[in-house]
C-alpha cells in the first residue's frame, strides 16, 4: 500500500501552564489518493496533529514521513520548502491577504516556489479558479468577497503548486450548510478526478460520514 | 533562493495601502536628514567663513624678533662655574635691534624657494594719530601692498578704495575703519600722525581697512613700505616682519622650525597661531552631529512604532505566508525592505529639502559691518554630507527595522493560526 503521509509513536506535550500530554503514541497514515477525516471533541488534540502533519509544529517526539521522506528535525528553511511544494493548507478562518486581488493571493505560493515564470503560474492560477467557478473574481480584492468564496479562493491557494496532500482545519465551520456542501463536493471532485490526498479536521459529523475513512480521537489517543 | 520580487512586491503592497503610517515614518526620516544637511552646509559655511576671516589674514610662516631672555646667561659660560648651581635674580630680556638681520637676502633666499608661494616684508610702527588735541595710539604698517593682495585676501578687506590707489600715492594711508570713524575722517581727508620719537606727518586717506576684527580696525592701518621706513627714518632694509605663504600649508610646521634656526629669528607657524580655532570648528561640528543623530534617533523611533504596529496588524498575513511556504528569513526580509524604502524616500526627500534650505540660507541677506566681503548668510555645499545623510538615514531604518522585523520571523504561525 502507497502511503503518502507516516507518522510513527509521535507525542506532544503542552508545558505551559503545565504538564499536558496532548499527544500520546500516534501512528497512522494516509494512503495515495484518500480522503481521511479527523474527528474528536475539542481537546482531543486532533488540530494539535494537524500542524505537527503540516510541518508547522515542530516540538514533538517520534517520526514523521512525507512521501516517505523522514520530515522530523528537519531545518525551518527546508521545512518551509516542503510546505510549500506538497502541502495545501485551508483554515477555517478563510485568511487570505486582504491587500491582495484574489488571483495574486492564489498565485502567492507559486511565486515563492518560483519554478514557473510568471505567465504560467498565471495560467494556472486562472485554472484553479475556473475549476472552482470562481474565475469571475480574479480581480477583485480578496477583503471584498463573501465567506465561501474566501474558501474557495484559499483552496485555490492550496491547490496551486499541485500538492501531495490538502490538509484543512476545519474548513467548513466558518460556513453555512449550502457553502459547507460545496466546499466537500469540491474536496470529493479533487480526490476523484485528480487522485489528490486529503486530510481534514472536522467537527461536522455529516461532513465526516462522507469520506473514505474518520480517525476517530479522544484524549490525545486514537481510538478507530 | 530568495525570490526578491515576490518579497518586494507584498512590502510594496503593505506600504500602498498604509499610506498615511507610510508618510508619517518616512518624514520622520526627511526632517532629521533636512535638518542635519540645512545644519551642517550652514555650520561649516559659517566656520569656513570665520576660518578665513583669521587664517587668510595670518601668514602660514612669521618671521620676526623675539624680545626674550637669552637661554643661556653668561655665568653658565664661565668655566669655574661648571659644577656649582647658579641662581640669577632679576633676569632682563636680551638686547636685540627690532630689524631682521639680512632681511633682504633672506626674501630674495625665500622667494627662490619651490615650496613657497611668496613671502612679503613688513615693517611695523608704533605711532600716533593726532586728531586737534587728541591722540590715539595705534600702530602702522608698512607693506607692498600689490605682493599682500596677491597672496593674501587683504584686498577683500580693503573698503572705499583700491590696493593700486595706495601704491600710486607715495604718502597714502589705508586708515583702519574703526580709526576713521572715531575720527570722523573720510576718503580723501588727511590725517595727520605722529611717531614716537614725535615727528608728525600728514598722509592722505587712500581707503579704509575693515578687517571685522575691531580692536585691529581700532589700531592698525596701512601705508607702503618705502613711507613707513622714511617716517621712521630708517633705511631701506629696516624691516621688522616677514610674512611667508606656502604652496603647501601642512608644510608650515617644519619650514618654519627650519628657518628659525637656519636665520636666528623667530618663526611661528599658522598651527602654533591659530590653534584655538581648530578647536571652534571641532566643537561646531560635535553639535551639529549630535543635534542631527538625535533627530534620526527620534525619527527611528517613529520608524520602529509604526513597523511594530504593522507588524500586529499583519500578524495573520505573516502566519498564512509561512503556512503557505515563506521561511521566516522571507518574512523579515519583507519587513525589512519596508524599513529601508521608508529610509530611501524619506532620506532622499530629505536631502532635497536640506539642500533646498540651504539655497533658501544662502540667498538671506547678512550684512555686518564686521565683514565687508559677505553680503549673505554663507552656506558650503560639499557632497560628502549628502553621502553620510543618505547613510545616516539607511543606517537608522535598518536598526529601527531590525527588531520588529525579527519578532516577525520569529512568530509561530500554529499559534496565530489556532487563535489560542
Amino acid at each position: 500500500m502507497e502511503y503518502v503521509l507516516e507518522t510513527k509513536d509521535i507525542n506532544k506535550h503542552f508545558y505551559k501552564p503545565k504538564d499536558f500530554h496532548v499527544l500520546k503514541d500516534i501512528s497512522f497514515a494516509v494512503r495515495v489518493g484518500e480522503f481521511a477525516s479527523i474527528m474528536g471533541k475539542s481537546g482531543s488534540g486532533k488540530s494539535t496533529l494537524l500542524y505537527i502533519l503540516s510541518t508547522m509544529d515542530t516540538e514533538y517526539t517520534g517520526e514523521l514521513y512525507l512521501n516517505h521522506e523522514l520530515v522530523t528535525g528537519r531545518h525551518h528553511n527546508e521545512l518551509s520548502r516542503m510546505r510549500n511544494k506538497h502541502i495545501g493548507f485551508v483554515f477555517q478562518f478563510h485568511y487570505l491577504l486582504s491587500e491582495f486581488t484574489v488571483l495574486e493571493n492564489v498565485m502567492l505560493p507559486a511565486k515563492k516556489l518560483n519554478e514557473k515564470s510568471h505567465t504560467a503560474i498565471e495560467r494556472d492560477a486562472m485554472q484553479k479558479l475556473e475549476m472552482l467557478k470562481i474565475d469571475y473574481l480574479a480581480h477583485q480584492r480578496a477583503s471584498r468577497i463573501s465567506g465561501g468564496e474566501k474558501q474557495r479562493v484559499a483552496i485555490a491557494r492550496a491547490l496551486i503548486n499541485n500538492p501531495v496532500i490538502l490538509m484543512g482545519d476545519e474548513p467548513t465551520g466558518n460556513l453555512d450548510s449550502h457553502n459547507a456542501d460545496n466546499v466537500f463536493h469540491i474536496f470529493k471532485k479533487l480526490k476523484e478526478e485528480e487522485g489528490l490526498s486529503l486530510l481534514i479536521v472536522t467537527h461536522d459529523e455529516d461532513f465526516a460520514k462522507r469520506t473514505d475513512r474518520i480517525i476517530q480521537m479522544e484524549d490525545g489517543r486514537i481510538i478507530s | 533562493m530568495i525570490n526578491w520580487s515576490v518579497i518586494l512586491n507584498i512590502a510594496k503592497t503593505h506600504l500602498v495601502t498604509k499610506m498615511k503610517s507610510t508618510a508619517t515614518a518616512a518624514l520622520g526620516v526627511t526632517f532629521g536628514i533636512g535638518a542635519y544637511i540645512t545644519m551642517i552646509s550652514f555650520m561649516t559655511g559659517l566656520n569656513d567663513m570665520l576660518d578665513g576671516l583669521v587664517l587668510n589674514q595670518t601668514p602660514h610662516i612669521h618671521l620676526y624678533n623675539e624680545i626674550e631672555p637669552s637661554e643661556t646667561q653668561p655665568i653658565s659660560l664661565y668655566d669655574e662655574f661648571e659644577n656649582s648651581m647658579n641662581v640669577v635674580h632679576s633676569i632682563r630680556p636680551r638686547q636685540i635691534q627690532k630689524k631682521i638681520h639680512n632681511a633682504l637676502p633672506i626674501l630674495n633666499y625665500l622667494k627662490q624657494d619651490k615650496d613657497v608661494k611668496g613671502a612679503t616684508p613688513q615693517l611695523q610702527a608704533q605711532i600716533f594719530y593726532l586728531s586737534g588735541s587728541i591722540e590715539l595710539s595705534g600702530a602702522l604698517i608698512g607693506i607692498n601692498v600689490m605682493e599682500e593682495t596677491r597672496l593674501s585676501s587683504m584686498g577683500d578687506y580693503i573698503v572705499n578704495g583700491t590696493p593700486e590707489a595706495l601704491k600710486n600715492t607715495d604718502n597714502g594711508i589705508l586708515l583702519g575703519s574703526g580709526l576713521a570713524e572715531k575720527m570722523s575722517l573720510s576718503v580723501g581727508d588727511r590725517v595727520q600722525i605722529s611717531t614716537v620719537g614725535g615727528a608728525i606727518f600728514p598722509l592722505k586717506i587712500v581707503g579704509f581697512y575693515q578687517s571685522g576684527v575691531a580692536t585691529v580696525d581700532n589700531s592698525q592701518s596701512f601705508a607702503n613700505l618705502k613711507t613707513v621706513q622714511r617716517i621712521m627714518g630708517e633705511a631701506q632694509n629696516y624691516i621688522t616682519d616677514i610674512n611667508i605663504r606656502l604652496n603647501d600649508i601642512s608644510l608650515a610646521p617644519t619650514l618654519a622650525k627650519r628657518l628659525q634656526k637656519q636665520f636666528m629669528v623667530k618663526a611661528t607657524d599658522i598651527n602654533e597661531a591659530n590653534a584655538q580655532f581648530e578647536t571652534g570648528s571641532n566643537i561646531r561640528n560635535l553639535i551639529t552631529y549630535a543635534v542631527s543623530i538625535t533627530l534620526l534617533i527620534v525619527a527611528g523611533f517613529g520608524i520602529y512604532n509604526i513597523l511594530n504596529m504593522l507588524i500586529y496588524e499583519k500578524m495573520k498575513d505573516i502566519a498564512i505566508l509561512k503556512a503557505i511556504g515563506f521561511s521566516g528569513l522571507d518574512v523579515q526580509l519583507i519587513f525589512m525592505s519596508q524599513a529601508m524604502i521608508i529610509g530611501l524616500v524619506g532620506g532622499g526627500l530629505g536631502l532635497i529639502i536640506g539642500y533646498v534650505l540651504s539655497r533658501v540660507i544662502d540667498n538671506l541677506a547678512f550684512e555686518t559691518s564686521a565683514l565687508p566681503t559677505i553680503t549673505t548668510y554663507p552656506v558650503s555645499y560639499n557632497l560628502g554630507y549628502y553621502v553620510v545623510g543618505l547613510v545616516f538615514a539607511l543606517l537608522s531604518t535598518f536598526v529601527a527595522g531590525w527588531l520588529p522585523s525579527a519578532k516577525a520571523r520569529r512568530i509561530d504561525p500554529v499559534i496565530i493560526i489556532r487563535g489560542t
